[in-house]
C-alpha cells in the first residue's frame, strides 16, 4: 500500500479537491451547555485519495464524518461550509441531501448489523439501494452490478440470496462495503469500518479498501482510532484533538516526523510491536462544553508556554505542505516574555480519561 | 494489608508452578431447536477449551492470545471455577480446582481474582466506588466494622492511583472516566490480596493513551504485590510488551506456546505468523502482507478435522485434515472473481456440497444432473490446473468419475501434536520431520 500512496500523490495533487470543508462547526445541545464536538475544521479531499482521520475517543471524528453528510441528530448546530462539486452541503435541503447520499457520498459504519435489515436478503438490499438512485435499471442490470460489487469484495454469487445473519462479521462488513460501492460514490466515508473485527479479518478489509481505491478511484475518508490502520491505508492524515485538527499532512511524513506535541505524544503512547517502554499522556482530553483557554492541549503539553494558556495558536503551513496548530511553529508571533514555560499544578495520575 | 504472597506461611516450594493445567477441557453442549431434537439430530458440542496444558510460575505473566471465540475467556473462567470444566485438571497452589464445590471455590477465589474487559459493566452503577471495592471484604468476612473496611478500601484506591482516595470513595461509576473505572475494578480485584489475577482484556475497551496507563499500573502492582498474571488479549502488541510467556489459542487448542521473545522473533506456527503479520503498524515502512489467511474462524460446533487451522492456512498440505466441505470456500473465492456466465456454467455441473463433517477418507461430490460425473471431474481437473498452488488439492489422493458423482479419496486427517524446539513449542505438521511438505523445496519453512 505504501507504493500506492507515493503514486497517488502526484496525479492527485494536480486535480481540484472533490470535497472542501471550511470552518465547519458542529455543536450538540446538552443540559450543561453546547458541546463543540467539531470546532472550525477545514480540510480537502482530492479524487482517489484516502484521508485518515485519527484521534482519541470523543475527539469528534464521527461527528466530523456525519457532519459532512449532515447525518446528525435533530437540533444539532452546524455552521461553516462543506463544498462538494461546488455546492454547499450545509445549505442543502434534506431532500437534496438524500439524493446525494449513496451515488455521490457513501458511508460505511462500524457495526454492519445495525445497517443491514435482518428481514431482507442480500439481494433485496442491493435492489433497494440501486432502484432508489437508478429507477431506470432493468432487473438483469441490477443483478449484474450487485454481483460485480460483491465479487470485488470477495462475496460469491452463491450467497446472493442469503440473509445477513447467515454471514460472519467480516463478510457482513464486506457486504456493507459492496453496498456502498455499487452506487459508485465519488467519496466514501468509512467510520471505524474494522473496529469490531479480529486482527486477520481487519487486515483483509484494509487490503480490500486499499485495492479498491486503486481499481475504482473512489476517494475515502477513513475514520479510525488506530494509527496503524492509517499508516497502512492512507495517503494523508488529519489528527483531531478536542474537535480540532491539530496536525494534517502526508501520512508517511506525519508518522515519521510528527510536528505537533499532541501527535508526538499520541504516537509515543501507542503500543506497537516495537514498544520497549510505556509512555503516557498526563491528564485527560478537554471538556468540549467548557474548553480550556488558549491551546486545548496546553494543560497536558510538555512544551507549553505562557502564551499557550492564554491564546489559541494560529494554523501554520510548513514547507512540506503540512498544517500544524501550535505556537512552537510560529515563535515570531509570540508576545515578548510569553515564551517562558507555563507553570501549573501537577496533574494527578488518575485525573485522566 | 499482607505484603508479598511468597511470605505467606502456606506458600509451596518455589519450583512448584503456581498454576498447573493438564489436558483441560471445557465443552458446552448446545441444544438445537425442537425440530432438531424430533429428528434425533444432536445439535453439537462446542469444545471451547480442548485439551489445554500449561504451567504458570509464580510472578510470571502468561499471555493468552487468540481471535474472538478461540476460548480465551472460557479458559480463564474455568481456572477460577466460574465455569465448570468438563475434564482434565487445573491446580492452583497444589490444589485441584476442577470438580470443587462452590464453598471451596469461593475460598480459593480470594487468592485468585478476575479483571474483566468492560469496566462499565463490571461495576454496579448503584453502588459507590467504596462499596464496590469493599464488597469482597464483606463477602469474605475479612474485616469487621465499617471504619476498618473504609480504611482498607482507601489504601487500595491510593494504590491503584485513585488518589486522593477521599475524592473517589463516594462517587458512582457514572462519575468516572473509563480509565478510572478500570482502576476501580482492579482495586476490587486486589483488595483481598490475591496471588493470581486473571485479566480478561483489561485494556481492550480503553483509548490508546489510557491503555498504557493501565498496563503501567498492572506492572507496578505486580512488582509491589508479587502478583502473577494470566493476561487474556487479542492484541499481540500489548502482549509482547507485557508478557514473559505467550500461549496462542485457536478453536480451543494451544497452537503455539513459549517464551515471549522467542515466539515473536521466530513464530513457528503459520497462525502465529499470520497474526503477527496482520497487525497494522504505525511504522510506515511495515505493511500487511498479501498472503493473509482467507476467511474467518469457523463454526466452533463443527470444527475442521486434523489441524483446525487448515482451511485458512496458506501452508497446509496433505495430512492437515482436508475434507469435502473445504471445497466450498475454494469455489467461492474462484466464483467471486468470475463473470456471471462462466460462473453459472460451472455451477450448472456441480450438485450440493455437503456442509457436514466428513467421516473416513472417501467422499462423493454429486453432479448436478444424472450422468454428469465425467463432466464434473473434467471441471475439477481444470480448476485444479488453473490454480495448482491451492492447498486444498494436496489433500486429495485420487478423484474418479462415477455416473452421477465424482468419488474422492482424501489423505487421512492427522491432528498435529506440540513440537518443542528451543523455548517455544508449536502444533503444526510442518515441524514433524517425518512428514514431507510437497513444496518444501520451493518454500523453506522455518
Ligand atoms: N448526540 C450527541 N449529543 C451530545 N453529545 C454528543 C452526541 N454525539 C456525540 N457527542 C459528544 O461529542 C463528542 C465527539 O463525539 P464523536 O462521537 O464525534 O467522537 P469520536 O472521535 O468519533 O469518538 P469515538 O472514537 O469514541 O467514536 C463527544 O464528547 C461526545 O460525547
Ligand atoms: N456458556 C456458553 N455456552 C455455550 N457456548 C459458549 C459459552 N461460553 C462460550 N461459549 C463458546 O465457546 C467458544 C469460546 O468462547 P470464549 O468466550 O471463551 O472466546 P474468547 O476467546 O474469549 O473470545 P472473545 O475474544 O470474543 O472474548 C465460543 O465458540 C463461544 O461461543
Ligand atoms: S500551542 Fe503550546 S500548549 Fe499547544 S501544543 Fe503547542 S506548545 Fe503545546
Ligand atoms: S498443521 Fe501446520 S501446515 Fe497444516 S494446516 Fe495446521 S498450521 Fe497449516
Ligand atoms: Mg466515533
Ligand atoms: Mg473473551
Amino acid at each position: 500500500m505504501s507504493e500506492t500512496s507515493a503514486n497517488a500523490a502526484t496525479p492527485a495533487d494536480a486535480e481540484d479537491p472533490i470535497l472542501t470543508v471550511r470552518d465547519l462547526r458542529v455543536f450538540y445541545g446538552t443540559p450543561r451547555g453546547a458541546a463543540r464536538a467539531v470546532d472550525r475544521v477545514s480540510l480537502t479531499i482530492r479524487p482517489g485519495e484516502t484521508l485518515g482521520v485519527v484521534g482519541e475517543s470523543g475527539s469528534g471524528k464521527s461527528t466530523l464524518g456525519r457532519g459532512i453528510l449532515r447525518l446528525l441528530p435533530e437540533g444539532t448546530g452546524v455552521d461553516g461550509e462543506v463544498l462538494y462539486k461546488g455546492q454547499n452541503l450545509v445549505k442543502m435541503t434534506p431532500d437534496q441531501l438524500r439524493r446525494m447520499r449513496g451515488p455521490e457520498l457513501g458511508l460505511i459504519f462500524q457495526e454492519p448489523m445495525t445497517r443491514l435489515n435482518p428481514l431482507l436478503r442480500i439481494q433485496e438490499h442491493f435492489e433497494e439501494a440501486l432502484k432508489q438512485h437508478h429507477p431506470e435499471l432493468k432487473r438483469d442490470e441490477l443483478r449484474r452490478r450487485a454481483l460485480a460489487a460483491l465479487g470485488r469484495t470477495g462475496i460469491p454469487p452463491t450467497r446472493y440470496r442469503q440473509y445477513p445473519h447467515e454471514f460472519s462479521g467480516g463478510m457482513r462488513q464486506r457486504i456493507m462495503i459492496a453496498l456502498a460501492l455499487v452506487l459508485n460514490p465519488t467519496l466514501l466515508i468509512a467510520d471505524e469500518p474494522t473496529t469490531a473485527l479480529d486482527v486477520i479479518v481487519e487486515a483483509q478489509i484494509i487490503r480490500l479498501l486499499a485495492d479498491l481505491k486503486k481499481t475504482t478511484g473512489t476517494a475515502v475518508m477513513l475514520i479510525t482510532h488506530n494509527l496503524g490502520i492509517v499508516a497502512e491505508a492512507c495517503d494523508r492524515v488529519a489528527v483531531m484533538y478536542g474537535g480540532k485538527i491539530v496536525e494534517e499532512g502526508d501520512a508517511r511524513s506525519v508518522f515519521a516526523d510528527p510536528q505537533h506535541p499532541y501527535t508526538q505524544a499520541l504516537l509515543r503512547s501507542t503500543i506497537s510491536l516495537e514498544t520497549t517502554e510505556l509512555h503516557t499522556i498526563p491528564g485527560a482530553p478537554p471538556s468540549l462544553i467548557n474548553p480550556p483557554q488558549g491551546c486545548l492541549f496546553s494543560p497536558r503539553c510538555g512544551h507549553a508556554m505562557k502564551v499557550c494558556a492564554r491564546k489559541a495558536p494560529a494554523e501554520q503551513r510548513l514547507e512540506d505542505g503540512r498544517r500544524v496548530e501550535c505556537w512552537l511553529h510560529c515563535p515570531g508571533a509570540i508576545p515578548a516574555g510569553e515564551e517562558a514555560p507555563l507553570e501549573r499544578q501537577e496533574i494527578t495520575v488518575a485525573d485522566e480519561a | 494489608m499482607q505484603t508479598k504472597p511468597d511470605t505467606a506461611p502456606d506458600a509451596p516450594a518455589p519450583d512448584v508452578p503456581l498454576v498447573s493445567v493438564r489436558n483441560l477441557k471445557t465443552w458446552f453442549e448446545i441444544r438445537g431447536g425442537v425440530l432438531d431434537r424430533m429428528l434425533g439430530r444432536d445439535a453439537g458440542t462446542v469444545k471451547a477449551v480442548d485439551d489445554v496444558t500449561f504451567d504458570l510460575a509464580r510472578g510470571e505473566v502468561l499471555g493468552l492470545v487468540g481471535e474472538s471465540g478461540s476460548g480465551k475467556s472460557t479458559l480463564g473462567r474455568s481456572l477460577l471455577g466460574l465455569v465448570h470444566a468438563t475434564g482434565g485438571s487445573a491446580s492452583f497452589e497444589g490444589q485441584e480446582v476442577v470438580g470443587l464445590d462452590e464453598p471451596a471455590l469461593r475460598k480459593l477465589r480470594s487468592r485468585m481474582q478476575m479483571v474483566f474487559q468492560d469496566p462499565h459493566a463490571a461495576l454496579n452503577p448503584a453502588m459507590t466506588i467504596a462499596q464496590s471495592v469493599g464488597h469482597p471484604l464483606t463477602i469474605h468476612g475479612r474485616l469487621k466494622g465499617r471504619d476498618e473496611i473504609r480504611a482498607h478500601v482507601a489504601k487500595t484506591l491510593e494504590r491503584v492511583g485513585l488518589s486522593p482516595a477521599d475524592t473517589y470513595m463516594d462517587k458512582y461509576p457514572g462519575d468516572l472516566s473509563g480509565g478510572q473505572k478500570q482502576r476501580a475494578v482492579i482495586a476490587r480485584a486486589i483488595v483481598l490480596d490475591p496471588v493470581l489475577l486473571v485479566a480478561d482484556e483489561p485494556v481492550s475497551m480503553l483509548d490508546m493513551s489510557v491503555r498504557s496507563k493501565i498496563l503501567k499500573l498492572m506492572i507496578d502492582l505486580k512488582d509491589q504485590l508479587g502478583l502473577t498474571y494470566l493476561y487474556i488479549t487479542h492484541d499481540l502488541a500489548s502482549a509482547k510488551f507485557f508478557c514473559d510467556r505467550i500461549a496462542i489459542l485457536y478453536l480451543g487448542k494451544i497452537v503455539e506456546i513459549g517464551e515471549a521473545r522467542a515466539l515473536y522473533a521466530g513464530p513457528k506456527h503459520p497462525y502465529t505468523e499470520a497474526l503477527l503479520g496482520a497487525i497494522p503498524d504505525p511504522d510506515p515502512t511495515r505493511t500487511i502482507p498479501r498472503n493473509l489467511p482467507r476467511g474467518e474462524i469457523p463454526d466452533a460446533a463443527k470444527p475442521p478435522r486434523g489441524c483446525a487451522f487448515h482451511p485458512r492456512c496458506p501452508r497446509a498440505f496433505a495430512p492437515c485434515g482436508w475434507e469435502l466441505r473445504d471445497l466450498t470456500p475454494v469455489l467461492e473465492a474462484r466464483w467471486a472473481g468470475m463473470e456471471e456466465q462462466a460462473h453459472l456454467a460451472e455451477r450448472a455441473l456441480i450438485g450440493e456440497i455437503p456442509a457436514e463433517v466428513m467421516e473416513g477418507t472417501t467422499a462423493r461430490l454429486p453432479a448436478a444432473t444424472p450422468g454428469g460425473g465425467a463432466d464434473l471431474l473434467a471441471m475439477l481437473e481444470r480448476i485444479r490446473s488453473e490454480d495448482p498452488a491451492e492447498p486444498f488439492w494436496t489433500g486429495i489422493k485420487e478423484m474418479r468419475a462415477e455416473a452421477d458423482h465424482v468419488a474422492m479419496e482424501f489423505h487421512p486427517a492427522l491432528t498435529p501434536r506440540l513440537y518443542a524446539e528451543g523455548t517455544t513449542a508449536a502444533a503444526c505438521h510442518l515441524l514433524d520431520p517425518g512428514l514431507t511438505h510437497p513444496r518444501a523445496a520451493a518454500a523453506p519453512v522455518l
